[in-house]
């Protein structure tokens, strides 16, 4: 699926929910379903820093797709992450380059990846687009 | 006048409001408190009616502002119980009274001195004293605390010297809600000629200190945490001190006579404020204490003694649960944890629920990694504050809890 097509699909699960408790239950499963990061890799160079919650974030290249795996010591940080590596991981780098993040306004989770939120997902962001703009200069 | 809860909780605008749907529960008194109209209309009330620039017209205007900031000094000063009004100088709060006294001690110091601070301090507020240790040669001590977030004062007797200059603490920490036995501490200090300093940012809220009986050398606090605006606070300076120590910025208002050659320095407490001042702060600031006044301090805490028994009597039942900072001597902030859940997760989902408490390491880091761990959810209380807000933050933390682990 490409990253639109994944995008849709989880706007389409979400909009089965009429409030917000529902849509966070959600989100907290799908946080449980998140492809971890091999605790060897759980270093401090792969710590993206808010300054609340932590993220973790490794990259690998797999026939020509960028996988990312994925932590956080905070379940809904946790929930969203998995989200976005669903999103993200397995894609080419030029379709991650590319991708935006206006989906997440269309499930409702739009506070999460406010600027000044303290909980790591913008530079995570950051992060995802500088390892596959990485990729994409390996792969030329 | 007795206290009503309703018509206390009618003067803050704010408190009306609803927040995801739900009305507005306010717990994080601890980083700002509300304001109540009567001070919001005193800084609309400035300038409306009376804004000119302070101590230099001589117009009516000018004067009629300069005698509103003066007599708002005026009030702050029989507040604590100063001496002097000129003791009493402006600043734009705690953070800056603490740097200007930094700054001062700066020529005053040398090598083999010492600073005494505590555990438990707000973190930013140990970086002052690093900055002067490393300019200076002197060496900072610190006084630990205990398991119940209590500093241990026996360590602190020890900690004492000639060597001591200067002891620096927190009235009330800002993490646990722990009082400090001040009193002690400022005695102790000047048994070996150190002058102290308080940071009472966290208590001028909730107590009414004396300074003159504490016979404290310096004393801070911030406004907006005393349901003043943000950007003004007051630092208190003991007379003998105002001559002692050097002006902290150079600028209009602290000059008495300039030439190229030299300058002299205007009297206390002008030579601490340089330029023209946060004057609708200051004005708004003798408001909040007019109004907390007319509340009454004794009121004040038994209310909030109230809400911090029961809430902590309705928190603790809840399985997993644990407080920090659980000294006899506390106010009305109770900083906890839910085992297996991360502060940051249970704060959102409080927030989703309309409640806003603060998560995270609150400026302690050292107190966090005392207890290791990345940080506590902090509910704080004010005077304003209800026992049906704790029952929906006690239902709050169940929902959380139930969702969450
Ligand atoms: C104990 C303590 N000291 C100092 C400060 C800093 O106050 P301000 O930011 O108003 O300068 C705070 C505020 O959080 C505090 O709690």
């Amino acid at each position: 699926m490409t990253i639109k097509e994944i995008q849709e699909e989880l706007i389409d699960e979400f909009s089965m929910f009429d409030d917000w408790m529902e849509r966070y239950e959600y989100m907290i499963d799908l946080g449980k379903s998140l492809p971890l990061i091999n605790p060897k890799e759980k270093t401090e160079d792969k710590l993206i820093k808010g300054c609340q919650s932590k993220v973790w974030l490794h990259s690998e290249l797999k026939n020509d797709k960028v996988v990312f795996t994925a932590d956080s010591d905070a379940i809904i940080t946790k929930g969203i992450i998995a989200i976005l590596i669903r999103v993200f991981s397995n894609q080419p780098p030029e379709a991650i380059i590319n991708a935006d993040t206006d989906f997440i306004d269309a499930i409702g989770l739009k506070e999460h990846l406010s600027p000044t939120r303290a909980n790591g997902l913008v530079s995570m962001i950051k992060q995802l687009k500088l390892y596959a703009v990485a990729y994409q200069a390996q792969l030329k | 006048m007795a206290f009503d809860i309703e018509k206390i909780r009618a003067d803050f605008p704010i408190l009306k409001r609803t927040v995801n749907t739900y009305p507005l529960v306010y717990l994080d008194n601890a980083a700002t408190s509300q304001k109540p109209q009567q001070v919001i209309d005193s800084i609309v009330g400035y300038y409306s009616n009376y804004n000119a620039n302070i101590h230099r017209g001589v117009h009516s205007l000018s004067q009629e502002a300069t005698d509103a900031y003066e007599m708002a000094r005026q009030k702050i000063q029989k507040h604590f119980n100063a001496a002097h009004a000129h003791e009493i100088i402006f600043t734009p709060g705690t953070t800056h009274g603490i740097n200007l006294i930094a700054n001062g001690f700066s020529s005053l110091l040398k090598k083999g001195d010492e600073i005494i601070v505590s555990a438990l301090e707000h973190h930013s507020n140990i970086v002052p004293w690093q900055m002067l240790c490393e300019k200076t040669g002197a060496q900072l001590k610190v006084i630990p605390m205990n398991e119940e977030g209590t500093l241990v004062m026996s360590a602190y007797k020890e900690l004492l010297s000639e060597r001591t200059k200067l002891v620096f603490v927190n009235h009330i920490s800002n993490a646990l809600g722990t009082i400090n036995p001040i009193e002690e501490i400022i005695q102790l200090a000047h048994e070996v000629n150190a002058a102290v300093l308080i940071d009472g940012a966290q208590s001028c809220s909730h107590i009414k200190p004396d300074l003159q009986e504490l016979d404290v050398d310096f004393y801070v606090t911030s406004a907006h945490k005393m349901c003043g605006p943000t950007g003004i606070g007051m630092l208190y300076l003991k007379e003998e001190w105002g001559k002692k120590l050097p002006p902290y910025q150079g600028g209009g208002e602290m000059i008495a006579e300039v030439t190229f050659e030299k300058t002299t320095y205007a009297e206390m407490p002008h030579k601490f404020e340089a330029g023209t001042p946060n004057i609708s702060g200051g004005i708004a600031f003798g408001a909040a204490i007019d109004y907390l006044n007319t509340i009454g301090f004794k009121a004040i805490e038994a209310h909030e003694n109230a809400l911090l028994n029961y809430a902590t009597e309705a928190l603790l039942a809840i399985e997993g649960l644990k407080i920090y900072g659980t000294g006899t001597a506390k106010t009305s902030v109770i900083s906890f944890n839910i085992e297996g859940v991360h502060p940051y997760d249970m704060g959102t989902i409080l927030d989703k629920l309309g409640i806003a408490v603060r998560t995270g390491h609150h400026c302690a880091q050292p107190i966090m990694e005392f207890y290791k761990i990345p940080g506590t959810v902090r509910a704080s209380f004010a005077f304003y504050n209800t026992l049906e807000e704790v029952d929906r933050l006690v239902a709050g933390v169940k929902k959380a809890k139930m969702m969450l682990s």
